[in-house]
């Protein structure tokens, strides 16, 4: 009897003691992604971000890649919450109705979804102004040119992919007037040989600098194999094409990760949406190749400096459509409403969006 | 167009083209020995795979190319199991191959994705390669869309000059004859199903060495499935089946064409083109040439002992 009672005193007391030393702090963190971590694409950026929660105190990690849209994001989001994970990150658009069906039955469950709109008592959302990258590397590029002619290799006709192109457009136009933006869709997000070979199309027609929406390198590829230049996209493409990347517009998750946990560490989270700019550091441009000439390097420093300011609205009108009419009136700054519902594209840009 | 844009397009159209030959190549073959395999698609994948890994590992892209053909064979001997052992169902047993074959390539495959390996690249054919336009259309390309123009006459010549490729044709259009004849007809239906499977894995392998040096989920992107479409375009006929894949190849890399050239088409449709083209094809081809072109005994079992 006495050595029972010892064994379950000691079991207590086991038991209690890391209830006790960590009890308020410790925060359990899951992330859902759309595709394997090692795509060095956009699931790769996210989890970069989920390396740097590891180093905070009390916060234990973990993610499940390559979940599908739809039922199998339920199903992933609900067993985290029933393993009492605090806070759920899930990184895909499609994600947004079935994390708040989740999170209705969780309420102490903090969910976070990235790029979509809807928010409840315990969810809310974020995104990143990738835009703003894009404008300094759609500069890099309209700087770099000989041909004026910029290929633009795009993933799906949504507002996110379009904005991405006419800011990229823009920045071109702001140092080279006479630059024009091809655009080839793959509606494709990861199919390297489909985007390699439209990005061989968009070489065909003489673009010498290659920009691009989806994750794979294939059009990186593509530029190194020409003898061309290319920019990357979510994250340093370098690697895929030493002598033709110019810059890559990139995600750093980091700083809004570490930040939303602190919070629901802290007890201070709210739900709200966020369009997260550069001056946050989510998003940013990636180091320049050695091709690119130290006025270019200087005038883009200058700009980016000028866009973490809030002195530099990449949308700033005049800004006319391809049919010629004006979109934004001289003077005027697109809506961030305006932004998220674009379905035209910049005058200079060739392309549909049927 | 112009003639500046129709060269790279035509150039572009072999190489997208190849990858569906050696897969289409090897499902003629398969057919001829009178057995459906559906499986091209699962094959292609494990192939593009096993290429993928093997050059990674090694470096050297030819003895990829290589196992992925072995690899190929691996596959299809599972189809060869059901359909001549066990007398299951070929087209079940086929559907059965895509879905293993694509889930066992993306299952390994997860954590090469987005990783590079070592590959082909275009090799300039000396003098050939200077013959104004032909040169840049035909002879500016990677190893092994050299290797796939000599396959259609190779082919040929093993149905028609060879013993086991008569005798392959034979079981395919009456097993009961052939038997009686001789020829042993398990042993050559495995013979058609497992060259066959060499081929489609090399057609993956081509996807992950030469078009791409890249790995990623789903690689082949149907192309197995427009490979079993083109067999019956091609008639059963090696030749023909250069032009089918081509014709594929050909709309795929118009298509992107026309957008980079500012044509004012959707592009939802314009992506639609090739697997469009490719029911029309079907459907015409059906009916000028009915049924004669097809092996008589296709997709019908043979009980081993009969």
């Amino acid at each position: 009897m006495k050595l029972k009672r010892l064994i379950i005193t000691l079991a207590a007391l086991v038991l209690a003691i890391p209830a006790v030393s960590f009890a308020a702090k410790e925060v359990k963190v899951g992330f859902i992604y759309i595709s394997p971590v090692g795509d060095a694409g956009y699931s790769y950026a996210h989890n970069e971000g989920r390396k740097a929660l590891e180093q905070m105190e009390g916060v234990t990690t973990s993610f499940v890649e390559a979940v599908p849209e739809g039922p199998d994001s339920e199903r992933v989001a609900l067993n985290m919450a029933r393993k009492g994970y605090d806070v759920i990150f899930g990184t895909s658009f499609g994600y947004m109705d079935p994390m708040l069906k989740v999170a209705k039955k969780f309420p102490k469950v903090v969910f976070l979804h990235c790029s979509g709109y809807k928010t409840a008592q315990n969810m809310g959302n974020y995104f990143g102004r990738i835009y703003q990258s894009r404008y300094l590397t759609g500069v890099v590029a309209g700087s770099m040119t000989t041909s004026n002619i910029l290929g633009y290799v795009a993933a799906m006709p949504i507002p996110e992919v379009i904005r991405g192109i006419n800011a990229f457009t823009l920045g071109a136009q702001s140092v080279n007037p006479k630059v024009q933006v091809r655009v080839v869709w793959t509606n494709t997000w990861y199919d390297p040989a489909t985007e390699k070979e439209a990005a061989k199309s968009l070489l065909d027609v003489g673009a010498d600098v290659l920009a691009q929406h989806q994750d794979s390198p294939g059009p990186q590829e593509a530029a190194e194999e020409a003898g061309v230049y290319s920019v990357g996209y979510n994250t340093n493409m370098q690697s895929f094409a030493p002598k033709a990347h110019l810059t890559s517009a990139v995600w750093n998750w980091a700083p809004y990760y570490t930040k939303a946990v602190k919070e629901v560490q802290d007890g201070t989270w709210k739900p709200e949406s966020v369009w997260l700019g550069m001056e946050t550091g989510v998003v940013d441009i990636s180091p320049y190749g050695d091709m690119v000439p130290q006025a270019v390097r200087e005038n883009v420093d200058n700009l980016k400096q000028q866009i973490m300011d809030g002195g530099l609205k990449i949308f700033t009108g005049p800004i006319f459509d391809q049919q010629g009419k004006e979109r934004v009136a001289a003077g005027q700054v697109a809506t961030d409403d305006q932004l998220l519902n674009m379905n035209w594209f910049v005058k200079g840009v060739t392309g549909t969006l049927k | 167009m112009n003639f500046d844009i129709l060269i790279p397009l035509l150039a572009a159209t072999v190489l997208s083209g190849t990858p569906v030959l050696y897969a289409t190549l090897g499902e003629i073959i398969t057919e001829k020995s009178g057995v459906l395999n559906l499986g091209v698609e699962g094959v292609m994948m494990v192939g593009a795979f096993s290429a993928f890994f093997v050059a990674a590992a090694t470096g050297s892209p030819w003895l990829a190319f290589v196992a992925a053909g072995v690899v190929g064979m691996l596959a299809v001997s599972l189809h060869g199991v059901v359909c001549l052992w066990f007398q299951g169902n070929q087209v079940v047993s086929g559907l059965a191959l895509t879905l293993l074959g694509s889930g066992l390539a993306n299952y390994l495959g997860t954590p090469y994705v987005g990783t590079k390996a070592p590959g082909f690249s275009a090799v300039a054919l000396p003098g050939l390669s200077r013959i104004p336009a032909l040169g840049e259309i035909f002879f500016n390309h990677d190893p092994l869309v050299y290797l796939s123009y000599l396959l259609p006459p190779i082919l040929w010549f093993f149905f028609h000059r060879t013993g086991i490729g008569l005798g392959l044709r034979a079981v395919g259009e009456n097993p009961a004859a052939a038997r009686a004849a001789g020829l042993n007809v398990q042993r050559l239906r495995w013979i058609g199903i497992l060259v066959g499977g060499f081929f489609m894995g090399l057609g993956g392998a081509c996807l992950s060495l030469a078009y791409t040096h890249l790995w990623t989920s789903s690689l082949s992107g149907g192309r197995g499935w427009i490979a079993v479409a083109l067999v019956i375009f091609a008639f059963w006929r090696p030749g023909r089946a250069v032009f089918g894949a081509w014709l594929f190849g050909g709309v795929m890399a118009l298509q992107l064409r026309l957008q980079a050239s500012g044509a004012q088409v959707s592009s939802s449709l314009l992506l639609m083109l090739p697997y469009a083209l490719t029911v029309i094809v079907l459907v015409f081809s059906s009916a000028w040439r009915k049924s004669d072109a097809a092996p008589a005994a296709l997709g019908v079992n043979v009980e081993p002992g009969e």
